[in-house]
């Protein structure tokens, strides 16, 4: 147990009539760049509260940094550096003011934490005495990992750092997070986006307060239990309602240009099932019908594994 | 509502925006048709938000011009606004009334009479799956369903245009593939869609896309013809080289 | 990792952030430096009405040329009128209950030979202290006149004893510039403690910068002190100024320890931030905390301190309550010092229902300052 960043044991939470969290267990190691992925809702917000000890679970426990969540609070949150979801800084200080604050007030100061952030600080230097709230999406949000980072944590929670922020922001924030992962630093990082697990180490896929899948982002493509396919073909509308309409398909989504489909049939093989599929579209008269098979991504299990949506919330 | 379907939905010719001496809209020409669905994609800070002002009427144009519905966004801005419907990710819905109540707010709001309203209500609870008797406040839904209330709220008086601002953040990928149907759905019936998303997988949904890089139209077309342009596989790499700007971009 | 954390540091970084905080936020800053000097200048002005066409009754019971000289005193003053003369002092009341008279002076009968044979007689001047500023006033210009009428008479040292009383129809605590002051320092202590600790605190969690600093090894307790003492700091500038501008512009009076007053309005801030403390911790938003703060110390604090409404007037339980207005203490105590000169020895009862308040709001707070979100 010594050896994970964050054990987390059968946690639940409840507020009120909902429940965050039911029964949510995983480990992180030491080194690790871990992702939480779900939407917004999931209770990822929840559990990064638990693990930096803002709230208490009501059934379970956890240990981070080998310190027990509840009772040693106070030594894990000395070494641990957290971003909440939105970007926590004052508005009114400038960049240079909010930096040095949260330096001083983890006792230390901007000199000593210096070379870690470093990398980061560099791009938004120039506007060191800008007003943080002047700042764009990308900017304030590499101030808000600076001011994480600046009393050297042991470990990283980020909860949702790119929500709200540009695609090429993103990226560049995920080449930070390589970055930091490289000094040796634990990272936890949430987030809705399922392009940006791909990035991790290893992600957890979570909704409506459950784990669905524990698993380095690769693996978790292969969870998906039946061949799948990439499907084209001339509009778009009518694609999707001809498939919705062939009688054996499993699962139907939009995905960039294609629709990916899979075959619920189990005795068939992929083969003879992409033969049927093509059959059918062009049965349906729709044109310029391609169907290859596809490798599953983590978007692909996630909705395989979430089941189908529901308007109360949970 | 009449849709003059010869004449584009959207028309911006050499619109800009200048705050003192920056320039957040720098000479933006599109033309988007009517039923189309148009996405305007863009970095944090690119000049999408001013355009989108200017275009519903929130802001005037410091140059330029602009027609909306065939409504001039300068001089006939109650028109604009009576012939568009607007949603964003920040603020759509009241969280604090019902379902039912939200409805009925923006149906009185665009004059809607009330058997209008009752009909229209009926059919978006049917349609998102709503009991009829739901008496749940906006606040307890999950956040795709607010979403997706959102739109079809956004739609409740029929109007020509409908302007969505990354409507879909931080909803779950199957309720977001939903919420896009219910897009289509709206541009089968004629109404113009111009959307805005930081999911480029979206971007693949949209008929025709923008891209904007400092406050200027980088690139427009459908998504193949972009995607050619760059010679890229995804519209993620189009997107990436546009805002880095090619030097950063080959490093990559 | 070695974390050598120094809470002295960590609090004076918070400190300086709080105190940018309020420098940064120029308008609010400046409506809290410049609002008790408007609020003094406004009722100051507007207590004080120009005082003339005071019309006067004379009752002289035994008329001669002593009393006749007195009259012609106030016909030339410029300031009065002179209703007819009065025979008996009980007309003059009539007149003042009907309004037709604001001052009256009352001689004694035979006043012509007790000054003749040398026996002392007295003179009493009543004013109507319907407003009281203007009462006090218009007394001291007929006390005036009276003074200048004994000298030119030529008796002996003694001889007229001069008596003066304001006679109170409505108001009888005698409201003035002077006795405004306690009440409006009370007021803008309250605003400043209060209601700014209360919405600044709120503001932070609104914005999720409490999370980050729960998170932080700063204590809970800490962060309540960084919050607090530039609040308190702004306060004392604020009493400062009130008391100068009073001095300056009304000539309100100082009689007692400027060190007492200082210290027990330092006792009073710190009342009204554990209460703007304890405000922040129960409220979930910004407008929240600030209506509470709103309703639950400055409306009490202005309505039920004795500052506009006098306690004894009240209705017997709103006079109860009262003894739960911290502000009901402190003008108590501000009055005493400021007006009366007196000290401790007088006034350590109210300064001790003040340190127990603070004590029980204290205790309050910290109990509510969770160490986690709730």
């Amino acid at each position: 147990m010594s050896a994970s960043a964050i054990h987390v044991a059968g946690i639940e939470k409840r507020f009120g009539a909902t429940t965050a969290l039911r029964g949510v267990s995983f480990d992180v190691e030491a080194g690790e760049l871990f992702g939480l992925v779900g939407p917004d809702g999931a209770g990822k917000t929840t559990l990064f509260r638990i693990l930096t000890t803002l709230l208490v679970p009501d059934t379970g426990s956890a240990t981070v940094l080998g310190k027990d969540v509840v009772r040693d609070y106070w030594d894990i949150r000395l070494r641990v550096g957290y971003m909440p979801g939105r970007f926590s800084l004052y508005a009114d200080l400038s960049v240079e003011e909010n930096l040095s604050f949260f330096a001083s007030v983890f006792g230390t100061t901007m000199a000593e934490g210096r070379d870690l952030i470093d990398p980061i600080y560099r791009q938004i230097e120039p506007f060191r005495e800008r007003r943080a709230g002047a700042l764009s999406g990308g900017m304030k949000q590499k101030l808000a990992l600076c001011c994480a980072l600046v009393h050297r944590p042991d470990l990283l929670l980020l909860d949702e750092p790119t929500t709200g922020v540009d695609a090429v922001s993103r990226r560049e924030f995920w080449d930070l997070l390589d970055t930091l992962r490289a000094t040796g630093l634990t990272i936890v990082a949430s987030t809705p986006y399922m392009d940006e697990a791909a990035r991790c180490d290893r992600i957890a896929l979570i909704q409506n307060g459950a784990l669905l899948a524990i698993d380095a982002p690769g693996a978790v493509g292969r969870r998906f239990p039946r061949p799948l396919f990439a499907v084209r073909g001339m509009s778009r509308t009518r694609l999707l309602t001809a498939l919705r309409a062939y009688a054996h398909a499993a699962s139907v989504y939009p995905f960039g240009d294609t629709v990916h489909v899979s075959d619920a049939r189990s005795g068939i093989a992929m083969e003879q099932q992409q033969l049927e599929l093509s059959e059918w579209l062009r049965a349906q008269s729709v044109t310029d019908v391609s169907v290859v098979p596809v490798e599953p991504g983590i978007e692909d299990t996630f909705m395989e594994l979430m089941g189908e949506p529901s308007p109360v919330a949970a | 509502m009449t849709i003059r379907s010869a004449a584009p939905a959207i028309v911006a010719r050499s619109l800009s925006r200048r705050f003192g001496s920056f320039t957040a809209v720098d000479r933006i020409s599109f033309e988007v048709q009517a039923g189309e669905v148009f996405g305007f994609l863009g970095a944090n800070g690119a000049g999408k938000t001013t355009a989108i002002r200017m275009l519903t009427g929130l802001l005037s144009p410091s140059d330029g011009e602009a027609s909306v519905a065939g409504f001039d966004v300068r001089t006939q801005i109650e028109q604009v606004r009576r012939h568009i419907g607007y949603m964003s990710q920040r603020f759509s819905l009241y969280d604090d009334l019902t379902v039912r109540e939200n409805i009925r707010l923006y149906g009185g709001i665009y004059g809607l009479t009330d058997a209008e309203i009752a009909e229209r209500t009926t059919a978006i609870l049917a349609e998102l799956r709503f009991a009829p008797s739901v008496a749940a406040l906006v606040r307890s839904l999950p956040l795709g369903w607010k979403q997706k209330l959102a739109l079809s709220v956004a739609l409740l008086h029929r109007p020509a245009v409908v302007f969505l601002d990354e409507p879909t953040g931080g909803v779950d990928p199957i309720t977001r593939r939903q919420f896009w149907e219910l897009i289509y759905q709206a541009a089968a019936r004629g109404t113009t869609v111009f959307v805005t998303t930081h999911y480029l997988d979206e971007a693949e949904y949209c008929d025709r896309l923008s891209i904007m890089v400092d406050g200027r139209v980088a690139a427009l077309g459908t998504p193949s013809a972009l995607k050619a342009e760059f010679s890229v596989p995804t519209l993620d790499e189009v997107f990436v080289r546009l805002a880095r700007g090619p030097a950063t971009g080959a490093v990559l | 990792m070695t974390t050598r954390f120094s809470s002295v540091g960590a609090l004076r970084a918070f400190m300086r952030k709080e105190v940018r905080h309020l420098l940064r936020d120029r308008q609010t800053l400046l409506i809290l430096l410049l609002l008790p000097i408007a609020q003094l200048l406004l009722f100051g002005f507007a207590v004080r009405t120009d005082v003339s066409q005071v019309r006067i009754a004379v009752v002289a019971p035994s008329p001669g040329a002593a009393t006749a000289a007195l009259r012609t005193r106030f016909e030339h003053s410029g300031r009065f009128r002179l209703l007819p003369p009065l025979l008996h002092p009980d007309s003059l009341d009539a007149l003042f209950r009907s309004g037709q008279a604001d001052v009256g002076v009352v001689l004694e009968p035979g006043l012509s030979s007790r000054l003749a044979a040398g026996v002392p007689t007295a003179v009493l001047i009543v004013a109507d202290a319907a407003d009281p500023n203007t009462g006090t006033t218009m007394k001291n210009y007929a006390s005036a006149v009276v003074r200048d009428w004994v000298a030119s008479l030529g008796a002996a040292p003694g001889a007229v004893q001069l008596a003066t009383r304001l006679r109170m129809r409505f108001n009888p605590t005698l409201e003035s510039v002077n006795l405004f002051v306690p009440g409006l320092i009370a007021l803008i202590l309250t605003m400043v403690t209060s209601l700014m600790t209360a919405i600044s605190l709120s503001r932070e969690k609104e914005r999720g910068t409490f999370e980050v600093l729960l998170v932080s090894p700063l204590h809970p307790w800490q962060i309540i002190i960084g919050k607090v003492l530039p609040y308190l700091a702004l306060a004392m500038a604020n009493v400062a100024t009130v008391l100068l501008a009073a001095w300056l512009v009304f000539d309100v009076p100082f009689r007692g320890s400027l060190a007492l007053l200082l210290a027990s309005s330092m006792l009073f801030s710190l009342v009204g931030l554990a209460l703007g403390v304890l405000i922040a911790s129960v409220t979930t938003s910004q407008l929240a905390a600030m209506l509470a703060a709103l309703g639950g110390t400055m409306l009490p604090n202005t309505m039920l301190s004795g500052l506009i409404f006098p306690i004894s007037s009240m209705p017997r339980p709103l006079q109860l309550v009262t003894n739960i207005v911290p502000a009901r203490w402190f003008i108590e105590i501000v009055r005493g010092i400021m007006l009366k000169g007196v000290g401790l020895t007088i006034l350590w009862p109210q300064v001790l229902v003040l340190t127990v308040m603070l004590l029980v709001l204290l205790t309050l707070a910290i109990r509510k300052t969770s160490v986690r979100l709730a």
